[in-house]
Order: C-alpha cells, then sequence, then structure tokens
C-alpha cells in the first residue's frame, strides 16, 4: 500500500526538519519532513511518540474500578472515556437500559463535555492562528495575545469552557475526573442549587455559542478560498447518528459516507464494530490506523468528529444549531464539504448544539429525583461507544466470573484521524514547502492544519488494539520483504504475492 | 509639580516567567490550571508563558517558574524534564503523575519488553515479521515509569488527580508574591 509523501523513496542523504512537540494540541506529537537539495518535499509523516500501555494494565483490575481509572487516558475529554466505559460496563451488569434519570444526568455531563472541550479548542488552542494569521509573530501567537488584541472574545471563550466545566463539575462531582458515572447507572442527582445556577447562565451561554458560531464561519468567509482548499482533501466520514439519522453524541448507531456524501454504512450497531473497523499498525508511529474492513485500507480510511458529524446526520435536533447546519451544508452547495479548515465551523455549530441540550437536560425534573441505579443478568462482554469532542470513541471489555477485566480494547477518536492528519500535512507540504526555503510561519501551517482535526494524542497513546491487522516488512530500499495479515477469524496469512516495491 | 517630572521613565514590574509542560501525563493537571476560568485573565497580567503546550515555544528558555505534569514513561521526557531543570529557578511537580508516576505507573509490574510484544505481536495472533513501532523517530520507552523527583531536583509538590483550580491558584499567588507557598488541608487532596 502506498500514500503519497509517507514513505520516501530513498531516504539517504535527504535533510530532516521536525516539528517537536507540535503544541497548541493536546498531548505528544511531533512532525517530519524529509527534504531533498532542491528543497522538494520526500516525506511528511505526523509520530505519535509515546506509549503508556493502558489498556494492558486495565486488565486484571476490578470492572467497577474502570470508569474511573480510563478517564485517566486524558484530562481533556475524561468524560468521554468515563461514559463510554460506563455504557459498556451497563452490558456487564446488565442494566440495559439505565433508568431515565441516569440516562439524562449523563447526557448532561457529556454534553457539557462536548461544550467545555469545543470552546478550549477553538479559542484558547486555535483561535490565535484564525484570528493573527498563520504566520504572525509566535509570542504573540497564543491565547495571550488573543486576549490583549481581542478580550471580548478571550472573555467568551473562558467563560463558554468555564459553563461546560461546571456542568461537568454538577454532574460528575468533579470538573476534571470526577466519579459520577458508574457500572449500571450513576451515583448521584444533580443538586437544585447547581441546576438553578446553571440555568441562570445558560441565556447568555447561548447567546455566546451563537456569536462563536458567526464568529467561526466568519472567519472562514474571510479568505474562503483559502480556507476551503488549505489541507483539504476528499474522504469517508464515520459517526454515531441517533436511530431516525439526528445528530446524537451520546448514543447511537454507526454511520459512515463515501466521499461524495452516498451512504456506505447506516444503521450498524456499535456493538459489531470490530466486523466493521479494521487497524493497522505502521513502525514509524504508536498510533494505529483505523479503516473500514469492507473497503480495505486504501479506500476505507475516513474522517470522525465535527466535520463528520454535522454532514452525517439527516438533521440536529435544537432549533439554533439545526439552522446552522443547514447553513454549513449549503456551503458545499450539494457535495460534503472536505475543508480540513471547516471543522472549526462544524466544532461550534455543535458547540451551540450541547448549550441547547444541557438548557433542555436543566429543565427536566428527571435530573433532581428519580431511580439511579439497575442491575440485571450478569453478562461477560460488553462495547460501548460514544461520540466524545474528537469523535467516534469504542471501549470493548470482556470481564471474568471473578469481576476482573480480562480484555481491554480502546479505538479513541484521534486513532480514527490518524491518516487524515497525516494526508492534511502533506497537503499543506505539497502546497506551501515543496521548492522554498523552510519559515517558522510555514513549519506552522503543518500544525495549523493538525489542530483542526483537534488531536487528542494522549488518548492516542494510550489505544493498542487487538484488532485484524496487516504487517508488511520493510528491506532497505523500501521494498516489501514479507507481508503477513491476520484474518478476521484470527488467521495468519502469508501473502507473498504482495512483493511489490513500495514506491514513495 | 516639579518640572520634569513626567518625564521619568515608568518601568512596569518584569512578568513572571512560566514555563509548563505535559510529560506522561493526560493534560488534565494543564486544564485544571485553565479551571482557573477568569482568573487566568488576571494571570496573563502578571505572568508570561516560556514553553508550554499553549504557545508555540518549542524550547524553554530561562524561567522563573517550571510546572511539569506527568512522570517519565520514555527518553525523551527525561531530557525534557532536564531541560526545565536547567531553565527554572522555581521546579514544581504537579499531581499525581509527577509525583509517584501516577496511573500510568500501573504498567510497572508489567516487563516492558513483554508488554510490547503482547500489543503489536503476541497479542494480535503474529508470528515472526510484525513489528513493534520502532522507527529512530519515536524515544525509547523506559523500563518503568518514573516520578520526576527520581531524576531532577524538585521544589515544591503540588499533590492531586488534578490538584484543584484553587489550589493552583493559590500556590502560583503565593510563589508570585515571593511567600513560601502553603497550601491548607482542604486544597491538598489525593485522590
Amino acid at each position: 500500500m502506498t500514500f503519497d509523501l509517507e514513505t520516501a523513496a530513498s531516504p539517504k542523504g535527504l535533510r530532516r526538519v521536525a516539528i517537536d512537540p507540535v503544541s497548541r494540541v493536546e498531548g505528544h506529537g511531533k512532525v517530519t519532513i524529509l527534504l531533498d537539495d532542491q528543497h522538494r518535499v520526500k516525506q511528511v509523516r505526523l509520530h505519535i511518540v509515546e506509549f503508556r500501555g493502558f489498556e494492558k494494565f486495565i486488565e486484571g483490575r476490578p470492572y467497577w474500578e474502570v470508569p474511573v481509572m480510563v478517564q485517566r487516558l486524558c484530562g481533556i475529554c475524561p468524560v468521554s472515556h468515563h461514559l463510554a466505559a460506563s455504557k459498556a460496563m451497563d452490558l456487564i451488569v446488565g442494566a440495559v437500559p439505565v433508568t431515565a434519570s441516569a440516562t439524562k444526568i449523563r447526557r448532561l455531563m457529556h454534553y457539557g463535555q462536548i461544550m467545555q472541550s469545543h470552546a478550549l479548542h477553538f479559542f484558547h488552542l486555535s483561535s490565535p492562528d484564525l484570528l493573527f494569521g498563520f504566520d504572525s509573530d509566535v509570542a504573540r501567537r497564543n491565547i495571550v495575545g488573543v486576549a490583549m488584541a481581542y478580550p471580548d472574545i478571550a472573555k467568551k471563550g473562558v467563560l463558554l469552557r468555564k459553563f461546560g466545566q461546571e456542568v461537568i463539575r454538577a454532574t460528575a462531582g468533579k470538573r476534571v475526573h470526577g466519579t459520577g458515572s458508574v457500572p449500571g447507572g450513576v451515583n448521584k442527582h444533580v443538586s437544585r442549587a447547581d441546576r438553578d445556577a446553571l440555568r441562570k447562565d445558560l441565556p447568555q451561554m447561548l447567546e455566546w455559542a451563537q456569536d462563536a458560531v458567526n464568529l467561526a464561519r466568519q472567519l472562514h468567509m474571510q479568505d474562503a478560498a483559502m480556507h476551503d482548499s488549505f489541507g483539504s482533501f476528499r474522504s469517508n466520514m464515520l459517526s454515531l447518528v441517533r436511530a431516525d439519522g439526528a445528530m446524537d453524541l451520546y448514543d447511537g448507531v454507526l454511520r459512515a459516507r463515501d466521499a461524495s456524501g452516498r451512504l456506505i454504512l447506516d444503521g450498524a450497531s456499535d456493538q459489531g464494530y470490530l466486523d466493521l473497523i479494521e487497524e493497522e499498525v505502521r513502525p514509524w508511529s504508536y498510533m494505529k490506523f483505523p479503516h473500514l474492513r469492507a473497503l480495505g485500507p486504501e479506500k476505507g480510511w475516513y474522517r470522525v468528529g465535527p466535520l463528520a458529524r454535522v454532514q452525517n446526520c439527516d438533521f440536529i435536533p435544537t432549533p439554533l444549531a439545526e439552522a446552522q447546519r443547514q447553513e454549513f451544508v449549503a456551503w458545499g452547495g450539494g457535495e460534503p464539504v472536505h475543508a480540513t479548515l471547516a471543522y472549526h465551523w462544524a466544532r461550534m455549530v455543535e458547540a451551540l448544539h450541547a448549550v441547547e441540550v444541557i438548557g433542555e437536560l436543566l429543565d427536566d425534573p428527571d435530573i433532581l429525583s428519580g431511580g439511579l441505579m439497575v442491575t440485571g443478568t450478569r453478562r461477560s462482554e460488553g462495547v460501548g461507544v460514544i461520540e466524545a469532542p474528537r469523535g467516534t470513541l469504542i471501549h470493548h471489555y470482556t470481564v471474568g466470573a471473578d469481576d476482573l477485566v480480562t480484555m481491554c480494547n480502546l479505538i479513541v477518536s484521534t486513532t480514527h484521524n490518524n491518516q487524515a492528519m497525516n494526508e492534511a500535512v502533506r497537503s499543506v507540504a505539497r502546497e506551501y514547502l515543496d521548492g522554498v526555503e523552510i519559515t517558522e510561519g510555514l513549519l506552522n501551517r503543518i500544525e495549523v492544519a493538525i489542530r483542526a482535526y483537534d488531536p487528542c494524542l494522549s488518548c492516542a497513546t494510550h489505544a493498542l488494539g487487538r484488532m485484524p491487522l496487516k504487517v508488511a516488512l520493510l528491506g532497505d530500499g523500501g521494498e516489501v520483504i514479507d507481508h503477513i495479515a491476520r484474518s478476521s477469524t484470527g488467521e495468519i496469512v502469508r501473502d507473498l504475492a504482495a512483493r511489490v516495491r513500495v514506491d514513495g | 509639580m516639579s518640572p520634569g517630572t513626567g518625564s521619568y521613565p515608568v518601568y512596569a514590574p518584569r512578568k513572571i516567567k512560566v514555563a509548563t509542560v505535559s510529560l506522561a501525563g493526560c493534560f488534565g493537571c494543564h486544564m485544571s490550571l485553565l479551571d482557573i476560568d477568569e482568573r487566568l485573565l488576571e494571570l496573563i497580567q502578571h505572568v508570561e508563558f516560556d514553553r508550554s503546550p499553549l504557545t508555540d515555544i518549542k524550547d524553554v528558555g530561562p524561567c522563573d517558574i517550571g510546572l511539569i505534569e506527568g512522570g517519565l514513561c520514555n527518553s525523551e521526557n527525561v531530557q525534557v524534564l532536564r531541560e526545565f531543570r536547567a531553565q527554572c529557578k522555581t521546579l514544581v511537580a504537579v499531581g499525581a503523575c509527577a509525583i509517584s508516576g501516577g496511573l500510568p505507573a500501573q504498567r510497572n509490574h508489567l516487563d516492558l519488553a513483554t508488554l510490547l510484544t503482547d500489543v503489536y505481536h503476541r497479542r494480535l495472533g503474529m508470528s515472526e515479521g510484525s513489528v513493534i513501532p520502532n522507527d529512530p523517530e519515536l524515544p525509547l520507552p523506559l523500563r518503568h515509569v518514573h516520578p520526576i523527583h527520581e531524576v531532577v531536583h524538585v521544589d515544591y509538590s503540588l499533590p492531586g488527580c488534578p490538584p484543584s483550580a484553587e489550589a493552583i491558584w493559590s500556590f502560583l499567588s503565593d510563589l508570585m508574591a515571593g511567600r513560601t507557598p502553603h497550601l491548607g488541608p482542604d486544597q491538598l487532596r489525593y485522590d
């Protein structure tokens, strides 16, 4: 398999430029670029450089610890892991379905998470690029610079994020690494005092969230040609949607569209994810490369997250965000929007939706009272899938009769976007870096493309799958020496016919 | 008013330089720092950020305060920690992972080679030919996850997973005012 610019035909003698670390993203990543004497780009890779092995040491732990342990994968989206693990453990304890109160309190927690994470990403991390320009002064290109130049924007960002964090605190007990969700339900109601305080702030948040969508859209429009083409490429898109096709970030069925927007997967149960998605290891990154099994690694990779979700769903079930979604979709003029930078716009549409959903749930008496926990027939296996801020998050566990976890498999959102982020940086490298003297501002463009995906690289460093895998052993010159695959049944296939030269 | 008064230059107090990094952590301690909310806008009146996940400064320069989140899980973590120690007058271990290794240190009872093999090779039912990611661009994982005090001198430790925003705020306020930081029992937590 070959992807353009992934592997230089002959890396010897090429000059190496590194962006290390990639900044204003969560976690540890670096980009390496190999150039020849004429500054021609020969290879570009986004490496995920850390290995932590969470999935392995979760094995042997009691299942009830898992929702609080695994959220330590990530401090930005701990709620997503907390809830995906809880949903999987609901199946283990036979709590199907959990109570109305538990579902609504978890949803509230989750939409609080979406809101704070999206606000953090747009305002604290990405807005400096969009407001000041990609090659603006390094010293100013951060949230402090934004606070100095655009105090009003910075303040709204800080307070939108604060509101989301407060929703999490009210439901999970703590802003970061809370304990509210447990296998079978939740362990507390929302207090009346917290509910009232949040309700009081809601109208202001709705207004600011609308301002945020308008700002993101306006920034896109200001230089529409550049925003549409920057780091752009066509791809499939995957997400959960509600059974009726509505956007739903807490629960649903899997849906995928191809690059032209045609459905290629719909109504698929998340429990069968292993039949749908396959992962591949490449030796230069600890992060795996997933793809749709039916389409294979070259055609089957896809994007997840706001860009996918806003276009995969048929509608958003809240009025303000739905109006914004329609504007977004209209921008594509009948074709899906594939622009990498359109992620920001789509992300703010979702942030607005999250505030609307939070408003609905705060008005619901079930969050203040009602049954919290249920149990049922104990099972040995469970899959929990949720739409985390960055995309589809999959948790899969098996638990023994002694209540200890025997297997844990996680595919985190950022991993799904691995190929896409690599494509985006290669697209930028081709367009802006090829054949020219590289400057800091040009290198920041690479990071701008990565940032659009809001990667959570800490999450990605823990994700180590157990899924079918294809491995090619390459010789010095990049030629395939050996090619092995494990089929879905676990059988090892050695495909010697694949002895073809890998062309950079 | 004596003549010339208005022409004396008025020096703003120098901003305190702060560098932050997340090593083998989850970014949660940085999130807790941001959880000081609108006080962040006040903080940046007095503080200038050097290398940090919030800025694009890639190498740490001379700083007053270095905040370290996360323990040490690979060779690069060690190198970055040493650079921070060399550049920062006051180095603070922020959160459970920096102080004790935290949750990632749960892998310490497993043999690293077995762990990697299990994950990228044996567990997948592979025999020969499959690769543990091994590119020279990837830093080598350490056999065990270490707390940072095992490698450098640490001036202060701020416990919690994560330490609360209140604790971080009062700690930084003390440091910036030149006081010895003191956290009351309500601000110390070991979750």
